[in-house]
């Protein structure tokens, strides 16, 4: 069995902030869907392309700028390889996810969209998947369509079917909800929209450290994500996309780089990835990226998600038992995201209390209001885990929610 | 188990917050305002009734943590029967009291506040938390239309 192997001791002490005290407790680090630690091996990555390889990209001739150049290059053939993209020319790196879909929202769908198009989004979206629909909503007459979620946090089937329909141009989803841990069928949902011709993209930011992505097998036309949410620096993303949009797409923005000759009356692009990687890119975030990927290479993706699948299931055990808890989003396949809400006590209450003990929980919207809305809460406390954490912590997590109801006199 | 209560859930913040006084619409009013907090989505309306100059009425609506809660029961407590202009030197006081520290207030600006909002102070040490302190009274100054442009920390936090 991998879980029985899975060499815990050895993976934390290799991230140096797990043995930093919080409140002059030990840290227990349970937000890792806001954004994950970084192992020594990432942060020396940042600090050895500093110290011997730094330059800028592309273009130049000396040894250093081939060196950065080829660096840079590396990485992008580790991320392709990480989501088995058919080829580099498909991996554009970008800031990160919201940029990422930024970049389809305004290269692909405003300049193609008309009035009357429509665009499928979910209930469960996070903002970054929401917001920059509406700006093309508003720039080119087309329309939001909204999946609905049921009680247990899942997508509603026939709903979805019955919103799919021959307007609809693009079908935006998430992988894994960031909110409730809700995996979605993406494979399914691409069929479908194949078969009215819509443009699938995929906000896979709390899917890729966690469950393998073979953007291939999916067959969706666009895949983002986030490189500090999979062990790597910020400042770094990614954005897949099938080679057949990307190279009738506008550029997402102008600048060096992204040309292959410019006068004052005309300028030509250069091909994809370079044409959507204006000015000078994250080049360390990115060679950081690629070896947060050996990283986890090197332990094992399958052993990491059936780890991450073990804590889910015992965490979500433990706080069953807790009276006044109710966890919010019981779908059947979830990822390593708990949100939960505990009766008389507010989730910003909860978070602060427990961040005393030197537990990191996040409390609030999650960046996801309309779900929110939905579930007909203000607000969770949401913890999600990493490949670094351990039932032990989620033993110190429950008695830390013992604490909260002591001080908010609660009986147990 | 050794239970350490943080200094910010004393008691007394405790109580208003899961009990709020004044905690329903006034219906007449002569000002409201709903007061928003982004960072975590909670509402809060207060409500205002104000003669010759003073604040007759006061309460508030919505819900949000115990920090929110007891700084609105706090605070509709402290103002109603008072006048606008102290109402309005009350607020630069609580703004301070919460961003900066309660030691440099004045005797007579800490008699004015009061003990248990002087408590609220402590959530200074949470910066995070500042705005669940200070949604409610932003909310009356938005209501009661003297927004302290000069030193607003709901503006720059």
């Amino acid at each position: 069995m991998a879980s029985s192997i899975f060499p815990i001791t050895t993976i934390r002490q290799d991230f140096p902030i797990l043995h930093k005290p919080v409140h002059g407790k030990p840290l227990i680090y349970l937000d890792n869907a806001a954004t994950t630690q970084k192992p020594k091996k990432v942060i020396e990555a940042l600090v050895a392309f500093y110290e011997q390889s730094n330059a800028n990209i592309h273009r130049g001739v000396h040894a250093l700028s081939e060196c950065s150049t080829q660096k840079y290059e590396a990485a992008r053939e580790k991320v392709r390889a990480w989501v088995h993209a058919k080829s580099t020319d498909e991996i554009i790196f970008t800031k990160g996810t919201t940029e990422a879909l930024n970049l389809v929202a305004e290269s692909w769908a405003r300049p193609q969209l008309h009035k009357g198009d429509e665009i499928l989004l979910t209930e469960m979206e996070h903002h970054s998947n929401i917001v920059p629909w509406q700006f093309v909503c508003q720039k080119t007459g087309a329309v939001l369509k909204v999946v609905p979620v049921n009680n247990q946090g899942e997508l509603v089937w026939e709903e979805f079917l019955k919103r799919l329909g021959r307007r609809t141009k693009i079908v935006a989803v998430t992988h894994v909800s960031n909110t409730l841990g809700t995996v979605n069928p993406i494979a399914s949902i691409v069929k479908k929209a194949k078969e009215v011709g819509a443009v699938v993209v995929v906000d896979g930011a709390q899917a890729v450290a966690h469950i393998p992505v073979d953007v291939q097998t999916l067959g969706c036309d666009f895949y983002a994500f986030s490189g500090h949410k999979m062990y790597g620096p910020t400042g770094i993303g990614v954005l897949y996309g099938k080679a057949e949009h990307l190279e009738r797409m506008e550029p997402y923005q102008g600048g060096g780089d992204m040309i292959r000759s410019v006068t004052f009356d005309k300028t030509e692009y250069a091909p994809p990835p370079f044409k959507f990687e204006a000015g000078t890119p994250p080049i360390s975030g990115a060679v950081a990226l690629g070896a947060a990927m050996e990283t986890l290479s090197q332990i094992g993706l399958e052993a990491i998600a059936s780890h991450e699948h073990s804590l889910l299931d015992y965490a979500t055990q433990k706080l069953r038992e807790e009276k006044g808890l109710s966890i919010i989003g019981q779908a059947k396949e979830k990822g390593g995201i708990i949100s939960f809400v505990c009766e008389g006590v507010h989730p910003h209450d909860i978070g602060t209390l427990l961040d005393e003990e030197g537990i990191a929980i996040r409390a609030g919207h999650h960046c996801t209001m309309p779900l929110m809305k939905r579930l007909g809460v203000p607000g969770t406390a949401r913890i999600s885990f990493a490949l670094y954490n351990t039932k032990e912590e989620i033993d110190a997590l429950v008695e830390g929610l013992h604490k909260v109801r002591k001080v908010f006199s609660i009986p147990s | 188990m050794n239970i350490e209560i943080p200094e910010l859930y004393q008691e007394v913040i405790l109580g208003h917050g899961k009990n709020p006084r004044n905690q329903r619409r006034l219906n007449p009013c002569t000002h409201t305002y709903e007061g928003f907090n982004p960072l975590c989505g909670d509402r809060v309306t207060v409500y205002l009734v104000v003669e010759q100059d003073i604040i007759q009425d006061i309460s508030f609506e919505g819900a949000g943590c115990v920090i929110s809660m007891a700084s609105a029961s706090l605070m509709t407590e402290l103002l109603k029967g008072k006048k606008l202009a102290w109402a309005k030197e009350v607020l630069k006081s609580f703004y301070h009291s919460v961003t900066q520290d309660f030691e440099s207030l004045s005797k007579e600006e800490k008699e004015a506040l009061g003990e248990k909002l002087l408590m609220l102070g402590n959530v200074q040490k949470y910066p995070m938390r500042v705005k669940c302190a200070t949604l409610v009274w932003h909310a009356v100054e938005e209501a009661l239309g003297f927004k302290q442009n000069e030193e607003n920390p709901y503006a720059t936090f």
